[in-house]
């Protein structure tokens, strides 16, 4: 257990150890809810409403006073989101919360001289995410295999491997990498934490924002418009056909993924392989409906991975694919009312 | 393959099986691990479960087959349909194949096949016989073959124990039976990644994804380039041994990559993917799923047997791993190419009857190019 004071709870109020503190400061919820703690209650919806346009919200960590309200606000925003119960809003909030956390948390990891303090945030990423990450000299170490779960889901190409200092099995980082790296886990944990809150009794005055928050999410309703063009991946995949030269399978695989997740039905796909050197019409079917997953283990295939393409030499990437992660999000665009 | 290649082919096989039962053995946590195998005249059975040698052995004489397969991941419940095989951990693998290599030494040991009339000749052009343009490619491997795949394997090996800390006892290197290496890494903290993230180790290995950024180049203010020493470790260390050359060198070398740019660096790290980088072939390593040749089989491509290679220096394929026996038998040989098995050069046969060794005549019916007389 880690033994924490109060502007660390500030700092990081999913901890399991807020609850402790809150017990033995004597809150409880129907005291939460009565008239006094509105500014709170304001408090804890500003914060919402902050992580919804996708920013972190701002904290005063300066006075004592300010440390209560930063802990309660975040406890009454969790309860507000829970009741209104909507992914979008939740996910938002928790990732705008994770990323608030990792300034703390990277401010903590650069305070290297004092070691309580850095002891702290280690243990922090050691007891939440199970990821063991020590010091040589000015870096920070994680073995190879904990950066690679964590590194694949980013599609910058500084997080691929080879880009990475490499030696002996561990990866070297700097502070602000170490905390980027737990990023999407520590969102994960914080969204957890929302899941599993009660909300059986939840006080009236709470009621009101709630509501606000259900009006507040029906801003996020995005429409997309999409073109109807191929993304140059596919492009060259017909095009290698048209030629009647070799497809890889893997290319092979991609194309028929593709098409079926743009709506294309197995008569229309499987005529523009019949260029292909090694041409089968009853094998194509065959496997194309595989893939589509009305056969076999009916298993619906997806398209693979802009990363994916890429490893396998299959991408042909044009400043029109604008950071897309899957050749099926290529030429779509979102309207939002947001 | 012709019907009776096929049955001499098979018959030779099971009695290397018979007589080599010490050689073929069910690899450690076996009956976490899916088997599969083909036969000359079928498609792929997978999914089983084989328990022990025993089981091995028998399938190997009831079922002759072609090629032996047994998974690089482990299973609770290996038998089953892949949804519900319930998949723990797999093995790293890594596949190198000479034919990936782009060795200048293939043109003079690959020959084409018409598809339509069987004719073999050493250019892929109009075949002369009937005319047709499509052909299936015939390659047998020489010896620089294999010592560039060696040299690939060598500096796979750097790489896992160097970069990726992996012990050399934890690295065990087989000759594939064909053409190249397979290479495992059992027991490791990596036993547990993923297609994707086994996907991004094969790039740090291949070199490829590099950008110039991670070696000191940026696309503004080069003034400060800031470029690796060769004492470093990892790929900065390796990419600056390659490119610095000798000390007296390294300033005339800056200010050339820094009159160059960005752009041509950049092109220039790609082309570093062939000399540098590992050429293994990324789809083994990072499919989870697969059956990978068992060791102690023979490869239906060539006849030789898959065999783990204790020394890879002193290491000869046409040797260690051409297990099948000498007794002579009679073919109709059309090859074109040379090459070696047991110390003894074979070829050219213009389409003419032979009487070699057992190990030459499956080598070449395997590899299309010769048929059992009779």
């Amino acid at each position: 257990m880690l033994q924490l004071g109060i502007k660390d709870l500030a700092k990081y109020p999913f901890l399991a150890e807020t609850g402790e503190y809150l017990r033995d400061k004597g809150f409880n919820l129907d005291q939460l809810g009565h008239p006094d703690w509105k500014p709170i209650v304001e408090k804890a919806y500003g914060r919402i409403v902050v992580a919804t346009t996708g920013q972190i919200y701002g904290s005063d960590l300066g006075k004592l006073e300010n440390l209560d309200s930063e802990i309660l606000s975040f406890i009454i925003a969790i309860i507000l989101l829970k009741s209104a119960g909507i992914p979008t809003l939740i996910r938002r909030f928790s990732l705008a919360e994770a990323r608030r956390a990792e300034k703390y948390l990277e401010q903590d990891l650069r305070s290297k001289d004092d070691e309580r303090k850095l002891d702290f945030p280690l243990k922090i990423i050691q007891d939440l995410f199970s990821v063991k990450v020590t010091i040589q000299g000015n870096d920070f170490v994680i073995k190879v295999a904990d950066y690679l779960r964590r590194a694949v889901h980013f599609h910058e190409r500084e997080w691929k491997l080879v880009n990475r200092k490499v030696e002996n099995g561990l990866v070297f980082l700097t502070s602000h990498e170490t905390v980027r790296l737990i990023r999407k886990e520590l969102a994960a944990y914080i969204n957890s934490k929302i899941q599993s809150t009660n909300t059986l009794s939840v006080p009236e005055t709470f009621r009101e924002r709630v509501a606000d928050l259900v009006t507040l999410a029906k801003k996020f309703s995005d429409t997309f418009t999409v073109s109807t063009e191929y993304p140059p991946c596919i492009k060259h995949a017909i095009e290698v056909l048209d030629r009647g030269e070799n497809l890889p399978h893997s290319g092979r695989f991609m194309l028929a993924t593709y098409l079926l997740a743009k709506g294309q039905t197995i008569d229309q796909i499987a005529p523009l392989f019949k260029n292909a050197p090694d041409y089968n019409e009853r094998v194509t079917r065959y496997q194309i409906e595989h893939i589509a997953g009305t056969s076999g283990q009916r298993t619906k295939y997806s398209c693979p991975s802009c990363d994916k393409l890429k490893s396998e030499n299959l991408c042909f990437e044009i400043p029109e694919c604008n950071g897309i992660i899957n050749p099926v999000q290529f030429g779509k665009k979102r309207v939002t009312n947001a | 393959m012709l019907e009776k290649n096929m049955k001499f082919v098979e018959e030779v096989f099971k009695e290397y099986y018979f007589n080599n039962f010490e050689l073929i053995h069910v690899p450690p946590r076996t009956s976490e691990r899916e088997f599969g195998y083909q036969k000359f005249s079928a498609g792929m059975t997978r999914h089983l479960l084989i328990k022990n040698d025993k089981e091995l052995h028998l399938l190997l004489m009831t079922q002759i087959p072609s090629d032996v397969y047994c998974s690089n991941a482990y299973y609770s419940f290996p038998n089953l349909s892949m949804s519900e095989k319930n998949w723990k951990e797999a093995d790293l693998i890594f596949d190198i194949d000479a034919k990936d290599l782009m060795l200048d030494c293939r043109k003079k040991h690959t020959c084409f096949k018409c598809n339509s009339c069987q004719n073999i000749s050493v250019q892929q052009v109009t075949c002369s016989k009937c005319g047709s343009d499509k052909f299936e490619t015939l390659s047998v491997t020489c010896q620089n073959c294999i010592l560039e795949s060696k040299k690939e394997v060598k500096k796979l090996v750097e790489v896992l124990t160097e970069d990726l800390g992996i012990k050399k006892e934890e690295i065990q290197i087989y000759f594939s039976g064909n053409e190249g290496f397979h290479i495992y890494v059992t027991n490791t903290e990596y036993q547990n990644l993923d297609s994707r993230e086994r996907a991004d180790l094969a790039d740090y290995i291949m070199f490829n994804g590099i950008i110039p950024e991670t070696l000191g180049m940026s696309k503004q203010n080069n003034s400060k380039l800031s470029l690796p020493d060769k004492e470093e470790r990892g790929w900065r260390g390796r990419f600056a041994k390659e490119i610095f050359g000798s000390k007296s060198k390294r300033p005339k070398i800056i200010q050339e990559i820094l009159s160059c740019g960005y752009s041509l660096f950049q092109a220039r790290l790609e082309e570093m993917k062939h000399t540098i980088g590992v050429r293994i072939d990324p789809k083994v390593t990072m499919d989870v799923h697969r059956i990978f040749r068992l060791g102690g089989s023979i490869n239906s491509k060539s006849g030789l047997t898959k065999v783990l290679c204790r020394d890879l220096e002193s290491f000869d394929p046409f040797s260690d791993a051409c297990l099948l026996d000498d007794e002579k038998v009679e073919i109709l040989a059309n090859c074109p190419l040379s090459f070696e098995l047991k110390n003894k050069k074979y070829g050219p046969y213009a389409n003419e009857t032979i009487s070699i060794p057992k190990y030459a005549a499956v080598y070449m019916i395997c590899k299309g190019l010769a048929n059992i007389t009779g």
